[in-house]
């Protein structure tokens, strides 16, 4: 089923991304380029980056940017520009494992949840409201404390914050999608439950996970970039962005701009890049959605 | 034997209510969409329901085919008791019980091509699978006048008009060879010029496939031309019922004249009386005492505000509930 929709969606996604769609088609366009090459840079970076972004130097303290080290050196003379270039891998790990455990945990039991109904899911959806209560940085905050340093606990905790994000939206739009027409016919003809959720419920909420996929991707990014700031996050010899700018915040007194700057400015391009996909997306697919 | 028979139908729905409403009062109330319904189909027959919107008869519809469970009253279907089959049973019971909804563009399963959309009921029951499935689909394709066959079994439905998704769903519910199918309004959201098309493709597939229709319609020109039976309905209940012609050429409810006179004469020389009925349908929470129609009847008395008229044999095969007609 999937695979034979999926083809289909893209195309006609494609489709409906031509000039005259004017702005969301622009946002778009803008968006993917700007995540493609943060993919392409991660994917690349061992070739990219033209210094291993661990390696210090003890005479290149804080050196400006120059012909040799583009972005400058850190407090500890390494290479700025290899640190991001590395920096990318991590975020974008960490980011694209949080929502893919998130929405895979999200949309489960939102399915279940919101088929089956009654107790079941008066008890799971108070208790994912509860999740959803708390503010994402706190609530990450908290759980990174409790899980500890590094890629998978990080991840883990990202994830949590985002599960109740996609259990609300397909749980809901599983109960409108019970009482519509071809889910009481399929009924008519006798469709069991697991038919009714995997061949006529499931295939048809799909198309509104990718624009919140996209959306929480943005949000994931600067959620990441707050727990390393705080120094919650990644071990120090994982390059990353939010503890980069952790590190250069603290030069920025002494009017040395650079090692603060240039992570900081990776950080809002990502998230810019994933909210213009993800707003675009969201205009195109579903203009519902759009008044959020 | 008829093949149906439904006896003293009822269905009623809970009134939705706020949290503070439920507080002050403990009071439920109920639309009554369906209230004490009784009727028989014979086999072969087309049973049609008429009245206009509101007055329960797509909830009779659904009711008969077990979608929603009855408040009360009994249905028989071939004799058996279904009332409350449910799980495997009711699921048995599908295989000869159909139904056509009104939509034809909500219908269908937007995500799903046209050939698993006709032919999921056949694995659904187990009875075909992959080729043989393939090749029954594409028989009953051709049967509703989908042709090529081929080029539809792979359209999806929005690549359809909407004459063309009703002959999809027409063939989903005929595909499992029922005896018996509702159809609910099933040309009402077509366009006129392809309602007369649909109309002959489903009397030509009953005699093929020997069905009985229960025929749901608000429209009494189109009852007029497909059914053997009418039931006339107003606020959930039968108020006229018999054979098609007695009901089209000796009327007896003053609201089936009422209907009968809304009904379009395809002369422009023949004078006709329109009969106006004053106000609208009363609510179906609070029907009125009585006769429910005596608020806009216009021969309505004192009884009729007092009891409730029964629907009783006035002639073979004619039932009228009326005070006034004796």
């Amino acid at each position: 089923m999937a695979n034979l929709t999926a083809p289909k969606m893209i195309t006609s996604m494609l489709s409906k991304i031509s000039p005259r769609r004017g702005v969301e088609g622009l946002f778009i366009i803008v968006g993917l380029v700007i995540v493609l090459t943060f993919i392409f840079m991660a994917i690349f970076a061992p070739v990219l980056a033209p210094y291993d972004p661990n390696k210090t130097r003890v005479g290149g303290l804080y050196e400006s940017p120059n012909s040799k080290f583009p972005m400058g050196t850190d407090r500890l003379g390494r290479d700025i520009l290899s640190r991001i270039i590395w920096g990318s891998r991590t975020v974008l790990i960490v980011t694209f494992l949080s929502m893919a455990l998130s929405s895979a945990c999200g949309v489960t039991l939102g399915l279940i949840s919101g088929y089956v109904g009654g107790k079941f899911d008066t008890a799971l959806s108070l208790f994912m409201d509860s999740l959803y209560a708390f503010p994402g940085l706190i609530l990450a905050i908290a759980l990174a404390v409790m899980l500890g340093q590094g890629i998978m606990p990080v991840t883990v905790s990202l994830t949590v914050v985002y599960v109740p994000i996609y259990f609300r939206m397909i749980r809901g739009e599983v109960l409108s999608m019970k009482e519509s027409l071809f889910v009481e016919a399929a009924k008519a003809i006798g469709a069991k439950g697991r038919t009714l959720i995997f061949k006529y419920i499931f295939p048809n909420v799909i198309p509104s996970i990718p624009i919140v996929l996209s959306l929480n991707a943005a949000d994931a990014v600067l959620t990441l970039a707050a727990l390393s700031f705080l120094g919650l996050g990644l071990p120090a010899h994982i390059p990353d962005w939010g503890f980069d700018l952790r590190m250069g915040y603290g030069a920025l007194t002494a009017k040395i701009w650079w090692p603060g700057t240039f992570p900081g400015l990776m950080i809002v391009l990502l998230t810019l890049g994933f909210s213009l996909f993800g707003e675009g997306l969201a205009e195109i697919l579903n203009p519902k959605l759009s008044g959020r | 034997m008829p093949l149906l028979k439904v006896v003293d139908l009822k269905k009623y729905f809970p009134v939705q209510r706020s949290f503070l409403e439920r507080l002050l009062s403990r009071k439920i109330d109920y639309v009554k969409a369906v209230d004490g319904v009784s009727f028989e189909a014979e086999k072969g027959e087309v049973f049609s329901i008429a009245g206009e919107s509101g007055c329960g008869k797509t909830t009779t519809g659904r009711l008969i085919v077990r979608l929603i469970d009855p408040t009360g009253g009994k249905i028989f279907f071939n004799g058996i008791d279904i009332t409350s089959l449910s799980g495997e049973e009711l699921r048995k019971l599908r295989k000869r019980m159909q139904i056509i909804f009104q939509n034809p563009y909500a219908s269908l399963n937007p995500r799903m091509k046209i050939g698993e959309n006709v032919g999921h009921p056949l694995e659904i029951h187990g009875i075909a699978y992959g080729r043989e499935k393939e090749k029954l689909v594409m028989e009953m394709l051709e049967k509703v006048g989908l042709q090529p066959a081929s080029k539809f079994y792979n359209a999806y439905p929005h690549e359809l008009s909407g004459g063309q998704r009703q002959r999809v769903a027409v063939a989903r519910a005929m595909i499992l060879k029922p005896d018996f199918i509702v159809a609910d309004e099933p040309i009402s959201m077509i366009d006129v010029s392809l309602r007369a098309r649909i109309l002959e493709l489903m009397i030509q597939l009953k005699e093929e496939l020997d069905l009985t229709y229960l025929f749901i319609t608000h429209d009494l020109a189109v009852a007029k031309y497909i059914s053997d039976k009418i039931a006339i309905m107003y606020l959930g209940k039968i108020v006229e019922m018999g054979e098609k012609e007695v009901i089209f050429s000796d009327p007896k409810h003053p609201y089936t004249n009422a209907l009968l006179s809304a009904v379009p004469v395809p002369d422009p020389n023949v004078k006709r009386k329109r009969i106006m009925l004053k106000g609208e349908v009363p609510s179906p929470i609070n029907p009125p005492s009585g006769c429910r129609f005596h608020t806009r009847c216009p021969l309505a008395t004192d009884i009729c505000r007092r009891e409730e008229p029964k629907l009783v044999k006035i002639d073979d095969n004619h039932f009228v509930a009326c005070h006034m007609v004796k």
